[in-house]
């Protein structure tokens, strides 16, 4: 094996190191190009050259130990990595990205332990090696698990909603968090037992079990970014602890890109990261079934035909996609619906909400599988100043992202939170399937505002016979 | 070497930042994704350890082993996925949207 295409030049550890400079400069001129849709593709292709490169340079090692056992596990990552990521229908990725996030941290965590294995209890290295890897071994450990229970709730193999154990929970998880970190501190101090590897690793699974089982549906994108700006944040003590540029680089951009857009989405939510965390949002706030607020109003249903006479002289229409038509699969009737509209010469436009759906940008990755013009694809602080001069606001399966309990309602669980204002538009439809409030738990004024109609059903099949009326017209 | 790692360490932060904050929402879901690819680079720390042979005995080895393959998971995935989903957002030719919107009706 030693003897392979190694020539003493390529082996060399600056050449490796220089190979690594590339690799990061690829990833970090990869991501800018995600700025715009139209370099974007381009942009990953170049991230995935800059990791070809890096794991070239990891194997230019003069003797190369172990290549067949590498060989293995890359032929297994890619035997289930390509097929699952070919598959994945547009409204699963959600829960897709989680997994993948999950086996990111997974790697990260055992890279730890067997670094522990290695080098006797971190005896034989430098106490930073043995801070950084502690440091990877916890936070690796809460993704991978934190990450499989989201990617569980999400694909439903286990309940969605809330799952809590009351008031035991934040002690329990601060008592779990301290056991992994003392085992951590005790581990640096310079004890080499493996049980204290061992205890720390399991105390921060239960806790990465702990920390999303209580976080419902619409805390999802939240906490999907954040697991995945852990992950990244647990490459780079890796990459500390052995020394290794590349993995420094690659897994600080993941780790600020994250916390980045954690922020933004809880911004978007106007909650705190850390009350999401605290969790049970959508478990505890519907003691009183907000009887006063609804009750005041009468629920209007409508038909297919009635709203597709409304749409068709309309002169703008503006679509709120929300959980709805990702779960009823309703992106391709819409698009379908928008043609015939445009067809009339009613402006179609989409009202994105940045929490809209299971992760950031949700809708957008599925209008965009309909070939929803990107232009149309509307932020909601950009779309919010037209709903004034908008017909028809036609709501699918959207709920809580347009409650105007959080303009005007101070004692609502979400008070504050940015929101899109259909409710300024001449009229509104909303698509439902029933009478039941969104994931917060609460009731919606929209509903029984004089302005709204509501067409009860599932999105795809209602989208569609509003299309076949707009055909008859 | 301590040092200029963690140089190294907060000038990415930055630089993280700073791009990832030009990204419009949009594109969040592809630049999450995408990201998530990136941080599969841990597939270097499970070969690099195998390749330079610190590792000894079968235990060890095998979770090295499961350490490469959920890196190549995390990485092979990741960026087939994003690719995926950025070829939507790619304007497709004009005459092609109106010929699918023919076969569509």
């Amino acid at each position: 094996m030693s003897t392979t295409i190694a020539s003493s030049f390529l082996t060399d550890h600056n050449f490796r190191s220089v190979l690594y400079i590339v690799a990061f400069s690829l990833f970090i001129y990869g991501l800018s190009g995600l700025t715009g849709p139209k370099t974007a593709v381009r942009g990953n292709r170049i991230a995935a050259v800059g990791m070809g490169v890096a794991v070239i340079a990891t194997l230019l090692v003069d003797p190369l130990h172990d290549i067949g056992l590498i060989i293995l596990g890359i032929a297994i990552g890619t035997a289930v990595g390509v097929p699952a990521a070919r598959r994945v229908k547009m409204t699963q990725m959600p829960q897709m990205v989680a997994l993948f996030n999950g086996v990111g941290g997974g790697a990260v965590a055992l890279i730890a332990w067997v670094e522990f294995r290695t080098s006797g209890g971190f005896a034989d290295v430098p106490t930073y090696v043995a801070i950084f890897s502690v440091f990877a071994a916890i936070i690796g450990s809460v993704s991978f698990w934190g990450s499989n229970i989201a990617f569980a709730k999400l694909q439903e193999l286990i309940d969605g909603k809330p799952v809590t154990i009351g008031a035991l929970q934040t002690p329990l998880n601060a008592l779990l968090g301290l056991v992994a970190v003392a085992c951590g501190v005790a581990i640096v101090a310079g004890q080499h037992d493996e049980w204290l590897m061992l205890l720390l690793l399991v105390s921060a699974a239960i806790l990465g079990n702990l920390l999303v089982l209580p976080i419902g549906g619409a805390d999802m994108p939240v906490v999907i970014s954040l697991l995945n700006a852990f992950t990244g944040l647990s490459a780079a003590a890796t990459g500390v602890a052995l020394n290794n540029t590349a993995l420094i680089v690659a897994g600080m951009i993941v780790g600020a890109s994250g916390t980045l857009l954690t922020q933004q989405m809880a911004t978007a939510m106007n909650r705190s990261i850390t009350s999401v965390i605290a969790g049970g949002f959508g478990g505890t706030v519907e003691a009183a079934p907000g009887a006063a607020g609804i009750a005041g109003g009468t629920v209007r249903s409508t038909s297919a035909a009635d709203v597709a006479i409304q749409m068709a002289y309309a002169r703008q229409v503006v679509v709120v996609p929300g959980y709805g038509m990702a779960v009823s699969q309703a992106q391709h009737a819409v698009r379908e619906m928008a043609k015939l509209l445009e067809a009339k010469g009613v402006e179609v436009k989409y009202a994105i909400h940045p929490v809209a759906g299971r992760m950031p940008g949700h809708m957008n990755v599925l209008l965009a599988e309909a070939d929803v013009p990107y232009e149309q694809l509307k932020e909601m602080d950009d779309i919010n100043g037209e709903f004034g001069r908008t017909d028809v606001s036609l709501v699918i399966g959207a709920n809580d992202v347009t409650n105007p309990d959080a303009r005007n309602k101070a004692d609502s669980p979400i008070y504050g939170m940015p929101i899109l204002n259909v409710d300024e538009s001449a009229s509104v439809i909303v698509l439902k399937r029933s009478m039941s409030s969104g994931y917060a738990g609460i009731d919606n004024p929209l509903f029984v505002n004089p302005k709204t109609s509501m067409l009860f059903g599932d999105a795809k099949g209602s989208v569609s016979e509003i299309s076949e009326e707009l055909k008859v017209l | 070497m301590l040092v200029t790692n963690l140089a190294i360490l907060v000038l990415a932060g930055f630089v993280g930042y700073a791009v990832i904050s030009k990204v419009p929402n949009t594109l969040h879901t592809p630049l999450m994704s995408g990201t998530n690819a990136i941080h599969g680079i841990v597939v270097l720390g499970g070969i690099i350890l195998l390749a330079e042979g610190a590792a000894s005995g079968t235990l060890n080895k095998a979770l090295l082993v499961i350490a490469v393959a959920f890196g190549t998971i995390n990485v092979v995935g990741g960026f087939l996925v994003t690719d995926r989903m950025l070829e939507m957002f790619k304007a497709k030719p004009k005459e092609l949207v109106e010929a699918d919107a023919e076969d569509g009706k």
